[in-house]
């Protein structure tokens, strides 16, 4: 039988390509991890470039990773490994049914995604101010000024595309939102949910990556 | 083949399934979506060939005196532009990979149509920004973008360009997703991996490379234009930057583009030995797992690219002996096509004559790319015409060859008519002459010299410079004909039936046009991909 | 899927290995080991995404998600060990 089981009232969705849903989910979750693989290519030539000049100017890049508000840094991980939580809990309730549980999950990832830009908005501004964005009015106390400016140009396009990739899942979550409230996600058709997770919790461990390589260089030195 | 009259189309079909522009440009059907492609990819075909005529009217005589150099590095830039990125990358896949993939393992259609669709639409919003950058100055890297040059001193289109290819390139990455996917997700009961018909294989491995590399390229592309733009130093050495590290990133891409370009031609060939030979491809899993092979160690070779750039020695040495190990896949493909033949019941259809001409120049091709893998030799030819002859043999002789055989050989499937025979024959042959008098000439040139990229050359190289020229023109009216004879037969061509060459494939087991949903039931495959009967020898007693 | 409660409890411990470990790089930064810092930093960012990838996102559910996440991180290697190949060594002397 082609169609999935009723539900509640609410029948699932089944494209016509596919021979039955468990095929459609199969395919729909397998294409989102081949999108996530693309990813990784994607932000890896970043990691890449941070890699050649982070062996080359190793004392320029702990003097510029100094520079950066650790405790943004932190608060941010914990913010983002906390919504991966909330994204997590937010499948499971799409997974057994429960509606209004997941519609808070959903809400509470958005909310603590926009801490997270939040934070991030903050600090750039804060970097701003002190001339560290590179280019013409780049400014850097110290012997390291030439080469300060190479991590802060990667400092700014890796948490850049990361903060663009946020921006991205926000409205994917928006659109789960009001998918939820409209009732086209049932309990018999959450796969978006599912697939929506897994890209929020690539997008969190991209930045799992970011702290430790941009923030932590250095903080053993002192003076 | 059977000479069926008009009337004979089958009534209900892809093509009549929905007429007016909004049927096509709205379609979820990954037929309708190979011919918008096939439609896109044509147009960007001629305007890179009006660059080449330019280019070659140039050449014909020593000084530069056609164009100025300025113009003369944007004709060229824009050249390789347009063929790479708009005509090569995209050809065969989603084209040909479109209309086939889903009929070949018999399924309803790919696995996201929508997402089909929108890579269509991207791919000409992509391409929309490139030609903008054309007609508002043009660009002067390269279609290589070095830097510092293409960051910091070109006073040309390089942002919009870059911009246009960026986005083009999550065309290429979304048709690769969606083959995987499909591939992986939608075979029909009993079509196991070995029971692919090869052509698949080789679309599988393509797509491997397109979701693998194609972001690498996005990134580095994105930081070119960064760095145009706001002046973060990634690759200036004013700021410790390293302008190799660019050309690393860049060819960790574009040298495994150059499979994405070849290994469907590949597969193409393969369909095509079996059904005019009426045998199974000699070695069915070596050349399913060499198709792998060059897409897994086609990852491994970039660097030689790099050889007089100031990469260190030793990378170049690892490159080198990487790059002869690359050749080896592709080797035992030409041997399994050549097996495949011996004793084979060949017939010489269009379609036959495209695919020796692909076996024949892809060789030399390849053989070149060996000398070229020696980093002795290489230091010696690099920058030279010899390295463009290599590559436009395998690209032009090997690629574009293959990309022709495939579109005569479905063509019928795809249109439902039937071409004129004679005159596509002829067109083979013109091509085929047309294009060894263009390049192989430039072999010759390269070695004793000659740069490239440059419009203006020392008198003693003319001859062989109009010689070159003199076949861009040949070349140039084989491509034309095909034009002319494929769309007259649109209207006017005998129906075709099902199956006109007798082939072997689940795509012939369906109507020509195929009905929208491909398959009247899904069908169950229980036999293997190419069950010729195989000809009995004769036995002299 | 199996237990969707003892899924949702795995959650919640998971979440707490994965504070700690934020807690833990974050301090560790602070004492000066050489270039053990950066094989600490690394080490515990990969265990992260480790537990990120395996209970957050189930990879293990199919096989086919594994490969696709293994190969892409697997390429990724080969762009980053083939490139520092060429930059870690520039500066070595070919002959005497």
């Amino acid at each position: 039988m082609p169609e999935a089981l009723q539900a509640a009232g609410h029948p699932a969705v089944l494209a016509h390509q596919f021979d039955d849903v468990e095929q459609q989910r199969q395919a729909t979750t397998l294409g989102m991890w081949v999108f996530l693989a693309t990813e990784i290519l994607f932000f890896g030539g970043l990691f890449a470039a941070y890699l050649v000049y982070r062996t080359w100017y190793p004392e320029a890049f702990i003097a510029a990773s100094r520079q950066l508000i650790v405790w943004a840094g932190t608060t941010n991980t914990a913010v983002l490994i906390t919504s991966s939580l909330t994204m997590a809990l937010a499948v499971n309730a799409a997974q057994t049914g429960k509606r209004r549980a997941l519609l808070s999950f959903l809400l509470m990832t958005m909310a603590l995604g926009c801490v997270f830009l939040g934070i991030k908005a903050f600090e750039y501004y804060a970097e701003f101010l002190e001339h560290h964005i590179p280019g013409p009015n780049f400014q850097f106390d110290g012997s390291e000024f030439r080469h300060a400016q190479l991590f802060f140009s990667l400092y700014f396009v890796m948490t850049g595309l990361h903060a663009l990739h946020m921006i991205v899942g926000l409205g994917v979550m928006s659109v789960m939102a009001w998918w939820v409230h409209r009732g086209v996600i049932t309990d018999a058709y959450y796969g978006p949910i599912e697939i929506s997770g897994l890209y929020w919790h690539f997008v969190d461990i991209v930045w799992i990556f970011l702290f430790p390589l941009l923030y932590l260089l250095g903080r053993h030195v002192h003076g | 083949m059977t000479m069926a009259n008009i009337a004979a189309l089958p009534p209900r079909n892809y093509l009549n399934d929905g007429y007016g522009i909004k049927s096509w440009l709205l379609t979820r059907d990954h037929k309708r979506i190979a011919l918008l492609y096939l439609a896109a990819v044509t147009f960007f075909f001629f305007i890179g060939g009006s660059f080449a005529v330019l280019i070659r009217l140039e050449l014909a005589t020593p000084p530069g005196d056609l164009v100025s150099d300025e113009t003369y590095n944007k004709l060229f830039t824009m050249h390789g532009i347009m063929m790479v990125w708009f005509f090569l990358i995209p050809s065969i896949p989603a084209t040909l990979g479109n209309f086939l993939v889903p009929l070949m393992i018999g399924a309803r259609d790919v696995a996201f149509p929508k997402l089909n669709l929108a890579s269509w639409y991207i791919y000409i919003l992509g391409g929309l920004f490139t030609l903008y950058a054309l007609v508002a100055g043009g660009v002067d890297t390269g279609w290589t973008f070095y830097t510092p040059f293409s960051t910091v001193s070109s006073t040309t289109n390089v942002i919009p360009t870059a911009l246009g290819i960026f986005i083009t390139g999550f065309s290429s990455i979304l048709t690769g997703l969606n083959f995987i996917v499909t591939i992986h997700r939608m075979r029909a009961p009993g079509m196991t991996w070995f029971r692919m018909p090869l052509f698949l294989w080789s679309m599988y491995a393509t797509s491997m490379i397109f979701v693998l590399a194609t972001p690498v390229l996005a990134i580095t592309l994105s930081l070119v234009a960064i760095e145009r733009l706001f002046h973060f130093g990634f690759f200036d050495p004013a700021v410790g930057g390293d302008p190799v590290l660019f050309q690393h990133l860049f060819w960790f891409y574009s040298h495994p583009a150059v499979y994405i370009m070849v290994l469907p031609s590949m597969g193409v060939v393969s369909e095509l030995v079996a059904a005019f030979c009426r045998k199974p491809v000699f070695g069915y899993r070596f050349v399913a797992f060499a198709s792998v092979a060059i897409a897994v160690i086609g990852f491994l070779v970039w660097g030689h690219h790099m050889f007089v750039a100031g990469e260190s020695v030793y990378s170049a040495l690892i490159f080198s002996a990487l790059s002869f190990m690359v050749a080896i896949p592709s080797a035992i493909k030409v041997f399994n096509w050549t097996a495949t033949m011996y004793k084979g019941s060949i017939s010489w259809q269009t379609p036959m004559l495209y695919a020796i001409g692909f076996i024949g120049l892809f060789t030399i091709g390849g053989l070149t790319g060996l000398f070229l893998a020696a980093i002795g030799l290489d230091v010696h030819v690099t920058d030279t015409y010899f390295i463009i002859a290599h590559f436009h043999y395998i690209m032009v002789g090997g690629t574009l060859m293959g990309y022709l055989g495939g579109l005569h050989y479905w063509w019928p499937k795809i249109s439902g008519r039937l071409y004129n025979e004679f005159l596509a024959k002829l067109s083979a042959g013109i091509i085929f002459l047309g294009f060894n008098l263009t390049f192989f000439p430039q072999f010759i040139l390269g070695y004793l010299g000659m740069p490239r990229r440059y419009h203006a050359y020392p008198p003693e190289f003319q001859m062989l410079n109009v010689l070159s020229s003199a076949g861009a023109s040949i070349l140039g009216i084989g491509y034309l004909i095909p034009m002319a004879y494929l769309m007259w037969s649109l209207r006017y061509g005998p129906a075709a039936g099902s199956n006109p060459w007798d082939a072997v494939g689940l795509e012939w087991t369906t109507s020509s046009p195929p009905p929208t949903e491909n398959f009247q039931r899904t069908p169950v495959v229980t036999w293997d991909a190419y069950e010729y009967v195989e000809q009995v020898e004769d036995v002299v007693a | 899927m199996a237990d969707h409660a003892a899924s949702k409890r795995s959650y919640f411990a998971i979440y707490a290995v994965l504070m700690v470990c934020t807690y833990l790089t974050w301090q560790v930064a602070y004492f000066d080991l050489g270039p053990l810092n950066t094989v600490a930093a690394l080490t515990i960012a990969v265990f992260k995404a480790a537990l990120v990838i395996l209970f957050f996102m189930h990879v293990r559910e199919t096989r086919l998600a594994w490969v696709v996440v293994a190969g892409g991180v697997f390429w990724l290697g080969i762009l980053l060990a083939l490139t520092m190949g060429d930059f870690l060594t520039r500066g070595w002397m070919t002959r005497g």
